[in-house]
């Protein structure tokens, strides 16, 4: 059995831990709750980017554009989206294995990642697989122009030829108990189902010709599911980061407890101990 | 004057809702205006200064960088991947960009695709200092 004084620096040091995991969990809930706003706050737009499309999708096929067009995919290019830091679960080794798994999909064809985040370049980094950009410290600061800098890059090599597809491996926040990895094809579009909504056709006046509003348009949306990425990645960090902290913490009750409850024993069993002795001496002496 | 509805968004957040007389957006054909019972309307924006009229009297100026505006009838949607309010635009972080984009154009050693992009970043932090009335 464990001494007093080994039982109370670990109960001394366990509660300091309890102490850190505690703060890190409401951190976290804190800034999971504004992650959230940023994704809220992104809906705006992308309705209204579909509303154009949608419209522009009335007068002109969408495929005209290079963007839209498929080819076959001898070179792929997955880009890895995970978050900066750990101590979050398995949230980051989830996504690391969706992308193992596209990467045995894709075995034999020429496959190179682009990593955001630090915890996916850290996994891929030693591994058989080559790396081709790799975007860190993006989630620091979050603004939609490094999301527009990565989508851009990727874009100018699709249409360069360099690659002849691109998919998205990130991490979808369904509610704060669920993330879930997910593969998205960023390029080349998918076309949308057309949904037949029963919208009076509006004859709108296009400024300039419908086409070339649609070279403009389609690199936007480009962008933006870049930018929904990193908004879900964020979320889902600190959605995880929030429950993994939540169980930290509980763990760190119930050894105190145990801990705690041993503790009494030792030191209850060493006063009667003392107790026997003075008794057995005092007899003695009488 | 009759009112309609304007809404301004960007991937980041609402900048504008709100009941407006009148609009002025910098088209990429032409800066054009906006009144209640405007034809259906779409176009691309380039970089440019944005003035709304509010219904209450008062005026607001916008620097936009290039987007969309949808004229419909329920409203005028403005899709913009920024837009700043005059009085909000960061002077600071505007002229460095400026002098940075200056400094790339005078740089003969870049390549094609670098000067395109220094040219749209000058053409965008002038536009953010002439909006928040620098220049």
């Amino acid at each position: 059995m464990a001494t007093l004084r080994q039982l109370r620096t670990r109960v001394a040091s366990i509660s300091n831990i309890q102490r850190v995991t505690n703060a890190m969990q409401m951190v976290a809930a804190a800034k999971m709750r504004r992650a959230q706003d940023a994704i809220e706050a992104a809906r705006p737009y992308a309705q209204q980017l579909d509303a154009v499309l949608g419209n522009l999708q009335k007068s002109i096929d969408p495929e005209e554009n290079p963007l839209f067009r498929e080819r076959s995919a001898e070179r792929v290019a997955l880009v890895v989206v995970t978050a900066d830091r750990g101590l979050c679960g398995a949230f980051n080794g989830s996504i690391c294995r969706r992308v193992q798994n596209e990467l045995d999909e894709y075995a034999g064809k020429n496959v190179e990642l682009v990593t955001v985040g630090r915890k996916g370049y850290n996994y891929f980094r030693n591994r058989d697989v080559s790396i081709d950009t790799n975007y860190g410290e993006v989630f620091r600061q979050l603004e939609f122009a490094k999301a527009a800098e990565i989508a851009q890059g990727l874009t100018a090599r699709f249409i360069g030829g360099e690659i002849d597809r691109v998919l998205l491996v990130f991490s979808e926040f369904r509610s704060v108990a669920q993330q879930i990895p997910v593969v998205q094809q960023l390029l080349p579009i998918l076309p949308k189902q057309e949904e037949g909504d029963a919208e009076r056709d509006v004859d709108y006046i296009f400024e300039p010709s419908p086409e070339a509003l649609l070279d403009t348009l389609v690199p936007r949306h480009v962008n933006f599911q870049v930018w929904r990425a990193l908004l879900e990645v964020n979320a889902g960090f600190f959605a995880a980061q929030m429950t993994a902290m939540d169980n930290a913490t509980k763990n760190a009750g119930e050894l105190l407890d145990e801990l705690t409850r041993e503790m009494n024993k030792v030191r209850q069993s060493s006063i009667t101990l003392e107790l026997m002795d003075i008794i057995g001496g005092a007899e003695a002496v009488a | 004057m009759a009112a309609f509805k304007l809404e301004i968004v960007t991937p980041e957040k609402t900048i504008y809702s709100g009941q407006v007389r009148h609009v002025q957006a910098p088209g990429s054909e032409g800066s054009f205006g906006v009144l209640s019972g405007h034809v259906p309307f779409l176009t691309s924006l380039s970089i440019g200064l944005l003035r709304i009229d509010e219904d209450g009297g008062g005026q607001v100026d916008m620097a936009v960088s290039g987007g969309f505006a949808q004229v419909a009838s329920q409203g005028v949607t403005v899709l913009a991947e920024t837009a700043e309010r005059g009085d909000q635009i960061d002077v600071e972080r505007a002229r460095s960009a400026r002098e940075r984009a200056e400094g790339r154009l005078g740089d003969t050693s870049s390549g094609e695709v670098d000067a395109a992009r220094a040219q749209v970043a000058l053409a965008r932090a002038v536009n953010r200092l002439k909006v928040s009335g620098q220049i």
